[in-house]
């Protein structure tokens, strides 16, 4: 290695590192405060590693937040049927997006990519007032529902991959005997797993934190999701309590950073739609 | 075995606002017998790729007839057609085993269990899938380039379909590979006995396999004929183009009347001489004599110069390249106006580079094509060489 790639690794590296802890910093502090006294959490200068660590805070915040469990179970299960939802439809629009040949297939998937473009605050009262039409309103229909009319980004991500798969493949199965459902249940699934989890993934985490959705559509507290449930802790007349805040947000949040960090090789192969080869 | 039947087939590609339709197959008429190896040949985008997908059923066709066995099909999915077909970059199913791989047309078609496994095995036999490692159970990421065309060949083995279509099987594989295959598909044409389609652009493989081969150009057939046929009688400059390497040597001249014969003269830049006039037989002479005075190309074969003393009638080239191949060697040179190339039995080195040297033609295989539509216009018979083999002896009687 000569002296100016070796002197070029090492600012990348340093450049990367400071910037990998500018990112976990917001992350640490969560962390750190959710084991710290009240007191300790506003104060200046700020302490940074809580010592003896307030392990109690944990099970007051998630008392404090209410049912906890009930909140769980419902993100869960709004999760799953999310990620079913759309990897399932997605899977199937992409298909006829990218190995079909039909009239009008590419101006309808540009109109399909425009509403890539439109922000959820301007459908929001559309949306509402078609849910409310269909009697959804203070249900869970609305929050899982739509997934299975498959979204416009997941459908370009599948898309794209489905596109790089080889042609030939396809007209073998065909020569084989299959139908085009059996083409795309049998050969091309199979194939798409990386991208398909890819898009479970997203799914799953855009899911797991929404908070607005919740928020619109649901009316009762044992709908809530955890997302939602998190805000009784900050609503409280006496302050926020910021230690208890911080403890449940780290249990929000790690299902799906774990979930990241099991799954993150096939996610970022997923990304990088390398399938094949 | 079937007989197969193309019938004014032609192909129009849709256009964009760009770009107009486009002619990819120009009303293909052929018959295939049953049980022939047919090769189509010819330069990338010539169709003949496009002729194979719509015998395939993967192409719509905009009109003619395919016939498969006496069977219209025109309007038939791939899965009735019978046929099996061996894809250029083999197009196995990445997710599935060597075997179901083999297995899955056969799982589709609903065989029982019992016969599809005697099948995979039957051609995992004739195709060493067994020997010296059981391939089997692997999946095709674990297979060499050889391997996975072998398991290509014999998932359109294990279904006996009427036809088999090959689409440029061997292109991905190495030159020492590729002829070990060729040798492969050819046994298995002579085994089976079944009515084979093939599609390369190489024309060794054509050469080398094919009953007949179709020599196809810009969507047209520009001839069908035996391999022999292409070689000693192309029908135009394209087919004599094509077939034989290095490439036929095309010379640029006119038909002279010169001292009561009819000789051929190359035609030179301005202000030079004509350096080459070669003066014609009789015979030949009197076949092209409606075209004295007219503009024509002379064709020779490379190996159909030979190096001689300086001869009034000899061309004089220059040599650019010298390619030692062994057990001859390829010179690469040229004249004042062509390129030319000669492919002599002798082993010569790159000390030939530079210099001049003489070449004589054999008079009895000097092919004449016309400038403007390429057609071969002599007529000339080219006597075939056939190896001088003893006739083999007859059984002494009462044996």
């Amino acid at each position: 290695m000569n002296k100016t790639s070796f002197l070029h690794l090492w600012v990348c590296r340093i450049l990367l590192a400071g910037l990998g802890l500018l990112f976990s910093l917001p992350f640490f502090w969560m962390i750190s405060t959710s084991l710290k006294p009240l007191r300790e959490t506003m104060k200046m200068p700020p302490v940074w590693l809580p010592i003896p660590p307030q392990w109690q805070n944990y099970p007051e915040a998630m008392a404090a937040m209410g049912p906890f469990w009930l909140y769980a179970a419902n993100s869960l299960s709004l999760a799953v049927l999310n990620v079913l939802g759309t990897v399932l439809s997605s899977a199937v629009v992409a298909y006829g997006f990218s190995r079909l040949e039909w009239r009008g297939r590419d101006g309808l998937f540009f109109v399909l990519l425009m509403t890539m473009m439109i922000p959820f605050p301007v459908v929001m009262v559309p949306l509402y007032g078609l849910f409310r039409e269909l009697g959804w309103i203070g249900t869970m229909k609305p929050l899982w529902a739509p997934a299975f009319f498959a979204g416009a980004f997941n459908v370009f991500l599948l898309r794209q991959f489905f596109l790089g798969l080889p042609r030939d493949l396809t007209d073998a199965a065909r020569i084989d005997g299959c139908s085009e459902f059996r083409i795309f249940w049998q050969i091309i699934l199979p194939l798409a797993r990386p991208a398909l989890l890819t898009v479970a993934l997203f799914q799953f985490m855009a899911t797991w934190n929404d908070f607005l959705g919740p928020l619109i559509f649901l009316a009762r507290e044992e709908q809530y999701t955890l997302a939602l449930g998190l805000q009784a802790l900050q609503s409280t007349i006496s302050g926020t309590p910021w230690h208890h805040l911080m403890a449940a947000s780290t249990l929000v949040v790690l299902p799906a950073i774990l979930l990241f960090f099991f799954t993150q090789k096939t996610f970022l192969r997923g990304i990088a739609t390398t399938g094949l080869k | 075995m079937a007989k197969v039947i193309l019938e004014e087939l032609s192909k129009v590609f849709p256009g964009t606002k760009e770009q107009g339709s486009k002619v990819a197959v120009d009303q293909v008429s052929l018959e295939i017998a049953s049980g022939e190896f047919v090769v189509l040949v010819g330069s990338s985008g010539c169709g003949k790729t496009t002729v194979l997908r719509m015998i395939a059923g993967l192409e719509e066709i905009s009109s003619g007839v395919i016939r498969i066995g006496g069977r219209r099909v025109n309007d038939l999915p791939p899965k009735d057609r019978d046929i099996a077909m061996v894809f250029q970059n083999y197009a196995l199913y990445p997710h599935m085993t060597v075997s179901r791989n083999m297995s899955f047309g056969l799982e589709m078609r609903g065989f029982p269990k019992e016969e599809i496994r005697r099948r995979v095995e039957g051609a995992a036999q004739t195709l060493g899938l067994l020997q010296p490692d059981n391939l089997l159970p692997r999946k095709p990421k674990a297979l060499s380039g050889g391997q996975r065309q072998r398991v290509a060949l014999g998932r359109a083995l294990v279904r006996e379909p009427q036809v088999f279509l090959f689409d440029e099987p061997l292109s991905n594989l190495d030159a020492r590979m590729r002829v070990e295959m060729r040798a492969e598909i050819s046994r298995l044409h002579h085994q089976l006995g079944s009515t084979m389609i093939y599609v390369t652009h190489d024309q060794t493989e054509a050469m080398t396999m094919a009953d007949r081969i179709v020599v196809m150009s810009e969507g047209r057939v520009q001839q069908i004929g035996t391999p022999e046929d292409l070689y000693y009688q192309p029908a135009n400059r394209f087919v004599a183009g094509f077939i034989g390497s290095p490439t036929m040597n095309f010379f640029h001249g006119v038909l002279l009347k010169t001292q009561g014969a009819l000789a051929f003269a190359e035609t030179c830049p301005a202000g030079k001489t004509p350096v080459w006039t070669l003066r014609l037989n009789p015979e030949l002479a009197a076949r092209l004599a409606d075209r004295t005075g007219q503009p024509i190309v002379l064709g020779i074969r490379p190996e159909h110069l030979t190096p001689d003393s300086p001869k009034p009638s000899s061309l004089e080239i220059e040599v650019d390249l010298v390619e030692p191949m062994g057990a001859e060697t390829f010179l690469y040179g040229h004249t004042a106006r062509h390129k030319c190339a000669c492919r002599v039995t002798a082993y010569e080195t790159k000390e030939l580079e530079g210099k001049k040297i003489h070449l004589s033609p054999d008079y009895e295989r000097l092919l004449f094509f016309d400038p403007d539509n390429g057609h071969e216009v002599s007529g000339t018979k080219i006597p075939r060489i056939k190896l001088p083999l003893p006739v083999p002896h007859r059984k002494p009687p009462g044996l």
